[in-house]
């Protein structure tokens, strides 16, 4: 009979874990020689405290969208997918083929198809130990983690000898032609005439983020096949019981896990850099994890977990410029996020269950 | 053994007394004031359906749940159990219905763990293995201490667990539902246990049931009904009948009454069928059967001997060599289905509901469709589930089947055992299947559900569907089905018409006595 409520479960929780790791933080801010105050201040404003900002936040944001949702798919039918980094350098090796290949007119029709090929490429990328895991049983946690540094090297070689730019000392491509450059938020706020930074990268795949979240919540609890996703993901047994097989939910959770990741091409690749640079994932793929797990593998979880991380990123790289915190505490929050939402779960959750069902008992 | 029932003196103390004793989970009123005493040598059973308080209270008294209000006495002297430590340090012994064993360990390193003297282990292993030795010629509890666990049968296992119990010192030895994965023999070395014990002077409470353990082995007995003691009374002045309506709070049919069958055509044909298991083992060895229209055929046997197995198979969860086939179709046993078996309007009730019939963290509506999502009426052409026709169902089902709580919303894990299994049969009998294949259908259930369990499938055979009915309860094998065949040791070793059959006779055919 024991339950709590959505709110206290997705809301309140994390909350109290990110005021404890931001509690420890500020301890190891203080022992830095720092003002915590001062540091928290500089951080929230750096992260939203203006139109530059927030450019910057929900850019990082977008790719931790995709990341983290990647990162739920694939949890939900219990495969733990740690590959999104390769997945995603993939995405964006497969989003660079299609800019650079075609002469696009306008961006509405390149987006469509780098959608397809980001995605194309990061499935590919997670098809390979997905069929191992299928077939053979390998654990999905070795062979993605495997295949996270075979992306790197096999990007590293592509960009040195077969798609650098000609005449170019970098191992980066050609920029794309400006009929496969994004909207940002500069230019699509100003269709509606609000001001907006000229500056930060965020772009119109933040919308498109916004409407995969959707997406993949319709997919997990309104569709046959997220039915089956989920059945397969807390009782294996079960799942065969029932006549679903289980060769078939491996697979196609992890295609569509890799293709999420994927997605994240289209924010990093063709949205910021407008070229393929050496890792373009910048860890993000890794940090979607950590927006899974605290985002309770739940897309709009994932959402809230994704902004979160974005300012804490955002915060960082201002709380580095301006003060002599290293950028490195960041990192530090983060792993204090992911410890406490993740493996500390319980010591919150249990005191916290106690103390409502006394209240509900001393209500009722 | 049951010699001196009632001229053993009851000793002044009594071992233990629980005075006006509640909890509650939630809105969920587990134990309403209850008062209970338990006299020093006596075997004291509990019984009560699923879900009346028994196991709550056990867990109160074991210190894994705190009461909410009231007190506990052991030895007229009022102690407190927050925890397990507390309970074992005041006596009392716990032997649970899964057993807490590290498998790959040994008898005797299992009676030590957590009781060891020190850092090194070698002084406690050779005191536990000379307390054991004193144990084993005190209470007949033979084992070889040296013995891993997972080499034992499960009768020896539970043997071990009273051996760590007893080498704790513990004077209250409480025993929950004991006998659920014992043969007919092991359980009656159970009892003889029991019975030495007490006879030494411990106190045994046994939860359970079944009525006939009830009547056989216990000198008292008190009843459950949702959450409260209903009565204490003396085993020889009562009857199961009695017992029965104690705990239901009405009358109970103990035996279902039913015509005789009409078999029609034959339904589902098996030849040859040979199943073999994950760690190679020939489990079910070439057997034929069929089953007709209208007729319930039982699978007798002692668990364990090849009928789990023969049932997977034939529900599509397994892999088996030979020829099933249904009304002619003969189903593809080199890479099965459950689909498949669906698909040839079979339904299967698995023996193990948790494992297998239901996904446990899902809301009893999603459980409802389960194994049937591909159904027009759930989902469309385009992969979109029809939740809200499968909430409909689920209320409606559940209702008809009696599940309590009545809430769709409520995850099956927070079911009592008794409502998961009519869970799963309104799943499957509600989808009006041409052959039902069911197994321990009454495993776990309570016995006011036992009778509607029984009474459904009874009426699904007078509507002349062909049924399949695996149980190692020989009551209910010579109570339901109208053929019986005897499976032992991966062979059927017998075929019999129920009415001209007994239980002594089937009983001589589980045991391996070929005919």
């Amino acid at each position: 009979m024991k339950k709590l409520p959505t709110w206290i479960d997705i809301l309140l929780i994390p909350l109290i874990n990110l005021a404890i790791a931001l509690f420890l933080s500020a301890l190891v801010v203080l022992y830095i020689g720092e003002d915590p105050m001062d540091a928290l201040s500089i951080m929230i404003k750096g992260a939203i405290g203006s139109s530059y900002g927030w450019g910057y936040t929900l850019y990082y944001a977008t790719n931790f969208i995709f990341t983290g949702l990647a990162v739920s798919v694939a949890f939900h039918a219990k495969m733990f997918n740690i590959g999104g980094e390769g997945q995603a350098a993939l995405g964006g090796l497969g989003v660079a083929l299609v800019c650079l290949m075609f002469p696009w007119p306008h961006w509405i029709l390149a987006l469509p198809v780098a959608i397809i090929g980001g995605a194309v490429f990061g499935a590919a990328w997670a098809a390979i130990p997905a069929y191992l895991q299928a077939k053979r049983g390998s654990h999905i946690v070795i062979t993605t983690i495997m295949f996270n540094f075979m992306a790197s090297a096999l990007l590293v070689y592509l960009l040195v000898n077969v798609l650098k730019a000609p005449g170019s000392m970098a191992p980066e491509t050609g920029r794309f032609i400006e009929g496969a450059r994004l909207p940002t938020g500069h230019d699509m706020l100003g269709w509606f005439g609000i001001k907006f930074s000229k500056s930060p990268p965020v772009n119109i795949s933040f919308l498109i983020s916004l409407l995969f979240c959707f997406f993949i919540w319709f997919l997990i609890w309104r569709t046959k096949l997220g039915y089956e996703i989920r059945a397969f993901g807390h009782s294996e047994s079960a799942a065969k019981y029932a006549g679903i097989s289980p060769i078939k939910i491996i697979m196609v959770s992890m295609l569509i896990s890799g293709a999420l990741a994927g997605l994240m091409g289209i924010n990093s690749v063709m949205g910021e850099s407008e070229r393929l640079v050496i890792d373009s994932v910048q860890g993000a793929g890794f940090i979607g994890i950590a927006v899974a797990l605290m985002g309770r593998s739940h897309p709009f979880g994932v959402l809230l977990a994704a902004i979160l991380f974005g300012i804490l990123y955002q915060g960082g790289a201002e709380l580095a410029l301006w003060t002599n915190i290293p950028r490195e505490l960041i990192v530090v929050i983060q792993a204090l996020v992911i410890l406490l939402t993740g493996a500390l779960d319980n010591m919150i959750r249990m005191p916290i269950e106690r103390l409502y069902f006394k209240m509900v008992r001393a209500g009722t | 053994m049951t010699k001196d029932k009632q001229e053993r003196p009851e000793t002044a103390a009594p071992a233990i007394q629980l005075k006006n004793i509640s909890k509650s989970f939630g809105p969920v009123q587990a134990n309403k004031n209850i008062s209970l005493t338990v006299n020093s040598g006596t075997i004291h059973g509990i019984v009560g359906e699923n879900g009346a308080g028994k196991s709550t209270l056990m867990s109160i008294l074991y210190g894994f749940y705190k009461a909410d209000s009231g007190d506990i006495y052991i030895r007229n002297a009022k102690t407190s159990i927050p925890d397990s430590q507390a309970a074992i340090s005041a006596g009392i012994g716990m032997v649970f219905q899964h057993f807490k064993l590290v498998e790959n360990f040994t008898v005797l390193e299992n009676v030590i763990l957590g009781a060891e003297d020190g850092a090194l282990l070698k002084d406690s292993l050779s005191k536990a293995r000379r307390q054991l030795q004193e144990l084993s010629t005190e209470y007949e509890l033979d084992v070889d201490p040296d013995a891993i666990i997972e080499n034992l049968s499960v009768g020896l296992q539970q043997r071990v667990e009273i051996l760590k119990a007893l080498y704790r010192r513990a004077n209250i030895l409480i025993l929950d539902e004991p006998t659920g994965v014992l043969t007919p023999a092991e359980a009656d070395h159970l009892f003889r246990i029991l019975k030495n014990l007490r006879d030494q002077g411990k106190t045994v409470i046994l939860i359970t049931h079944k009525l006939r353990e009830i009547m056989d082995a216990t000198d008292t007995v008190s009843v459950m009904r949702s959450g409260e003691m209903t009565a204490t009374i003396k085993t020889n002045q009562t009857s199961p009948e009695k017992l029965a309506e104690l705990m239901v709070g009405r009358k109970v049919l103990l035996n279902v009454s039913k015509s005789v069958a009409k078999a029609g055509d034959i339904a589902l044909e098996v030849k040859d069928l040979k199943v073999t298991d994950e760690k190679g083992v020939l489990r079910v060895k070439g057997i034929t059967f069929n089953v007709r229209e209208g007729e319930i055929l039982g699978i007798a046997g002692v668990a364990g001997n090849g009928q789990s197995e023969l049932l997977e198979a034939l529900g599509g969860f397994r892999k088996s060599q030979g020829l099933v086939s249904v009304y002619g179709h003969s189903l593809d046993l080199e890479s099965p289905s459950g689909q498949e078996i669906r698909d040839q309007s079979i339904a299967h009730v698995p023996e193990d509901r948790q494992r297998l019939g239901l996904i446990m963290d899902f809301t009893a509506w999603e459980n409802i469709g389960f194994g049937y999502q591909h159904e027009p009426e759930y989902s469309n052409s385009w992969g979109l589930m029809n939740n809200r026709k499968m909430r409909k169902d689920a209320s409606n089902k559940m209702e008809k089947f009696d599940v309590r709580p009545s809430n769709i919303k409520l995850k099956v894990r927070n079911f009592s055992g008794g409502n998961q299994q009519k869970l799963v049969l309104a799943r499957e009998i509600e989808r009006n299947p041409d052959i039902l294949l069911i197994g321990q259908p009454t495993r776990g259930v309570d016995i006011g559900a036992i009778e509607f369990i029984h009474n459904e499938i009874i009426k699904m055979r007078d509507e002349g569907k062909a049924i399949i009915l695996v149980s190692v309860e020989l009551d209910e094998i010579l109570s339901l089905t109208d053929r019986v065949s005897v499976m032992f040791d991966g062979n059927l070793v017998g075929d019999r018409i129920t009415r001209e059959t007994n239980a002594r006779e089937l009983g001589l055919l589980m045991g391996g006595e070929t005919d």
